[in-house]
């Protein structure tokens, strides 16, 4: 793969081309935020880049495209550029050799979860308890203790959120974010750009993916899926310790309570989510880099784990297999935790604030 | 193709731009099977039509009669008045026919606000407007042949017969009831070009489809259909000289040329720089180039307009000193540097700079003058573009009726041949050119040469 630095010249000849051409304007974000620009330093070019969502809208409408001497490829560019970014805000740096090795670092980590949650229910309650069915009351903590579990968890989410948050502040002070972008007005509008997705839409039509000639909903549909599934799961287990910190009631909670709804909405999300956007990568006859590929690959199989392993729970938790099934579902949770900075996950992040920022540089716009 | 057994096409379309597609879909629409023949590879089709962005159209803001004298004002009276009313008013009718064909649109581009009352923009240009009438197409069942080029139509007492074409599986004869024809001018034809032009001909950059190269075009006049249009005249621009020599479209015209001054390759300045030419400002920029040595031009500016205009593809020669900068452009720097004293010399400063109207700040005493936005070159760095000609499209055309039939000499329309879009546009536009309206013409014909060719070819 291009450095970013070689990536960064070549967006700045393919840019020049869109902004002396500007067809593309009414698709997404992108162009109109390039017009705002006559030079393109390494904050412009990241900053476009988080916000293309790949829709390849413009590339098929694209007269400049390969094989056009010209050879304008937005998507396929900006695609590049995303994942040198993962690399470039990753913190601590070394880490970012990990964005190398997306499946063997989500399978290791994934192992390593397990490992963990094993190490914590023999440490909690010794090796038997994995054999033996556990109903009633508390039952998840006759595994593992529940404190080992709480601040096993609150560490963890501490690290990430701090690891992501240097990440973050150093992709917004690249992109030129600063405390005047921060207004409600971006911030509203921005949400609603996350929620529907607004720029995978091609315009209306769908987006060229997986068939590069016929538009179709599918992606952004599955995506919503996939990112909704995570936001009901982690709802779900926020109302599981809403329940059990502040009412006492201690899980297994009944079939029809708050946060088995959530959670099994949630993990079904997510497993189609997962699963069709896997199908259509597969589909998919483009000419992707193959880095991001396996990157979306390696993410899309984690969550797809955490999502059957959950609903497996769930429907066996009455059954002996309760202690393996949870030590599965807590390791690929904690698979998905941990590599969120040095994963796909991160695009979230980096979308969003960019999001963020082309809101409010548009609104400051006279 | 050749021993593939189809059955025999009631349309055989020609060409794969817009005015082709208008027409396949149409065809189609009225019932007739439909074959389209496009000479290039799929990634090439779409001619000049995939370089466009919008298409002109009357509506209740925009009246026909406006419309009309718009047309009169840039091609001059001689055009046919009663064909261009016509294909005025069924212009109305093109955005829902459009949409129905899967065209989407957006607002005015930047820039270009101007237009918003009169001109249509489409979604990602004129590549994305075609793809959504291929995908039509393919859908209603148009069969489409890539890299299958019409080499003749053999045409019999007025009677279109059959065609001859050249395919990958090699040369065929292919049967229909009814041909449109839809293949462009010879913009893309350099012998063409030289026949006409001279050996100037070979310093022209075309801006559209090298593959435009007018054989049927040639042949139907030679075939005795009535000749319309300036057999030598064609649109040009002001264009970046190191564009490619075809199918640099839209992004290599250069629009600094008001904000300073025009030498040629001897350093010497030969037109008006701020004369009130709009709209045909950049048109008659190509045919000025096209008159110097060797046609080649270059637009020279300094920092004070550096950012006011697009800036085309490819960056600006750029120095501190005027010698530096005739050393880049390759010209003699004692003459550039005298042009540019010369003509600072005779700015006159006393009327106030205004770029965003015609503020009469011109020059004295130089010749030619610069009449309106004028401006000493002084602050460096000094800037200049390398121009040179680059055609858009050509006029010379054959003529048609209202139901798009191919005329004859004597007046009298041949029984089923048609044509549309830019192969009969110099029927309605014989000079300079009015934004948006090739498209109009392609369309609205298109649209015709469908039906009617559908009607006669499946009686055939
Ligand atoms: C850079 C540029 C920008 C323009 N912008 C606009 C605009 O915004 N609005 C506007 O209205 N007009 C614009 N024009 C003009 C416009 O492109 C033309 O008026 C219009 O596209 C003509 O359409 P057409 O279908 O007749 O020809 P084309 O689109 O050129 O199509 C001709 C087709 O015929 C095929 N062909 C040629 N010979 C043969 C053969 N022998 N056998 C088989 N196939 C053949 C070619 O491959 C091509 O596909 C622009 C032109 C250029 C160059
Ligand atoms: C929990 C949150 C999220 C999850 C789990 C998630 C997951 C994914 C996955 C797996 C892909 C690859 C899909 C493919 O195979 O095509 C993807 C792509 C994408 N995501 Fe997300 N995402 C999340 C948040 C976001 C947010 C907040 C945005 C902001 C707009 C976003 C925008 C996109 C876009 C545009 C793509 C397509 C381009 C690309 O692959 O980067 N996602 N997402
Ligand atoms: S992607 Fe192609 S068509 Fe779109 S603005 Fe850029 S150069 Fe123009
Ligand atoms: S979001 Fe879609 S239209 Fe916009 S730049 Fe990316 S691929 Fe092109």
């Amino acid at each position: 793969m291009a450095g970013l630095l070689e990536l960064i010249a070549e967006a700045e000849r393919q840019l020049t081309i869109c902004n002396a051409c500007r067809y593309c304007e009414g698709y997404c974000a992108v162009f109109p935020a390039a017009e705002r620009r006559s030079a393109f330093a390494l904050g412009d070019v990241v900053q476009l880049a988080n916000l293309c969502h790949d829709c390849r809208a413009c590339h098929q409408a694209c007269m400049f495209a390969p094989p056009h001497e010209f050879g304008v490829d937005i998507p396929g560019l900006m695609r590049q550029v995303r994942l040198a970014g993962y690399r470039r805000y990753a913190w601590p740096g070394a880490l970012a050799a990990l964005f190398g090795r997306p499946r063997l670092t989500a399978a290791l980590v994934g192992l390593a979860g397990m490992l963990l949650a094993l190490l914590a229910v023999v440490w909690s309650h010794g090796p038997g308890a994995l054999a033996r069915s556990h109903t009633g009351p508390g039952a998840f903590y006759q595994l593992i203790g529940y404190e080992l579990l709480l601040a096993g968890f609150l560490a963890l989410t501490a690290l990430v959120v701090l690891v992501l948050g240097v990440g973050g502040r150093r992709l917004w002070r690249d992109v030129g974010g600063d405390r005047a972008s921060l207004d409600p007005g971006a911030w509203a509008a921005t949400l609603a750009d996350v929620l529907l997705l607004r720029y995978l839409g091609g315009g209306g039509g769908g987006c060229y993916h997986p068939d590069p000639l016929h538009p179709s909903r599918a992606r952004r549909v599955l995506h919503q899926l996939l990112f909704g599934g995570f936001a009901l799961a982690f709802a779900a287990t926020l109302a599981a310790a809403v329940e059990q910190d502040l009412l006492g009631w201690l899980p297994p909670y009944p079939l029809l309570s708050v946060p088995v709804l959530l959670g099994t909405a949630g993990g079904a999300a997510m497993v189609i989510g997962a699963g069709g956007l896997l199908w259509l990568g597969r589909r998919a006859s483009t000419t992707d880099a193959p880095r991001s590929r396996t990157l979306d690959g390696a993410f899309l199989w984690l969550s797809e784990a955490v999502g059957v392993s959950g609903l497996a729970l769930l429907a066996l938790r009455t059954t002996p297999l309760i202690g393996p099934l949870l030590i599965l579902h807590l390791g690929t949770v904690v698979g998905v935790f941990v590599t969120a900075p040095y994963g796909k996950l991160v695009h979230g992040l980096h979308r969003t604030l960019a999001l963020l920022q082309d809101r409010a540089e548009a609104r400051r716009e006279p | 193709m050749a021993g593939r057994a189809a059955v025999r096409p009631d349309v055989l379309v020609v060409g794969g731009g817009n005015a082709a597609l208008c027409a396949a879909l149409a065809a189609r629409d009225a019932g007739g099977r439909v074959l389209l023949l496009e000479k290039t590879a799929p990634e090439w089709r779409g001619g000049n039509s995939k370089y466009t962005r919008n298409v002109r159209v009357a509506s209740p803001e925009y009246p026909e009669d406006e419309f009309l004298r718009d047309l009169i004002e840039v091609t001059g009276p001689d055009l046919d008045r009663q064909l261009a009313r016509f294909t005025i008013g069924r212009s109305r009718e093109l955005p829902a026919w459009m949409e129905a064909h899967g065209a989407r649109w957006q607002g005015a581009l930047r820039g270009t606000l101007q237009l918003s009352r009169t001109n249509r923009f489409f979604l990602g240009g004129g590549k994305a407007l075609l793809n959504a009438y291929y995908r039509h197409a393919e859908r209603a069942g148009v069969e489409v042949r890539y890299r299958t080029e019409v080499l003749a139509l053999e045409i019999e007492n007025g009677v279109f017969r059959r065609a001859r074409v050249r395919a990958p599986e090699g040369e065929a004869e292919i049967e229909a009831g009814a041909v449109v024809v839809a293949s462009g001018g010879f913009e893309g034809n350099r012998e063409w070009l030289r026949r006409t032009h001279g050996e100037a001909a070979d310093n022209y950059l075309v801006r559209g489809s090298g593959a435009n190269d007018g054989r049927l075009l040639g042949q139907l006049l030679e075939l005795g259909a009535r000749r319309r249009g300036n057999p030598h005249g064609f649109h040009a621009v002001a264009c970046d000289a190191r564009a490619p020599r075809a199918e640099g479209g839209i992004v290599t015209r250069v629009d600094a040329i008001p904000f300073g001054i025009v030498v040629n390759r001897e350093g010497r300045r030969f037109a008006d720089e701020g004369a009130d030419l709009w709209p045909k400002r950049y048109a008659s920029w190509g045919g000025l180039i096209a008159r110097q040595p060797g046609q080649l031009a270059f637009s020279v500016f300094d920092r004070q307009v550096m950012g006011r205009f697009i800036p085309p593809l490819y960056p600006p020669y750029r120095a501190e000193r005027l010698e530096d900068l005739a050393g880049q452009m390759g010209i003699d720097a004692v003459a550039l540097i005298e042009t540019v004293e010369g003509f600072n010399r005779a700015v006159d400063s006393d009327a106030p700079y205004d770029p965003g109207r015609l503020d009469g700040r011109g020059t004295r005493g130089v010749d030619p003058p610069k009449s309106n936005w004028a401006l000493a070159l002084e602050q460096p760095p000094f800037f200049a573009y390398p121009l040179r000609p680059g055609i858009t499209f050509t006029y010379l055309a054959v003529g048609v009726d209202e139901r798009a039939r191919v005329l004859g000499e004597d007046g009298h329309p041949f029984a089923n041949v048609f044509a549309a879009g830019e192969v009969m546009a110099g029927n309605v536009l014989l000079n300079g050119y009015l934004g948006g309206f090739g498209m109009t013409i392609g369309s609205v014909f298109g649209r015709i040469a469908g039906e009617e060719a559908a009607v006669c070819g499946r009686a055939a």
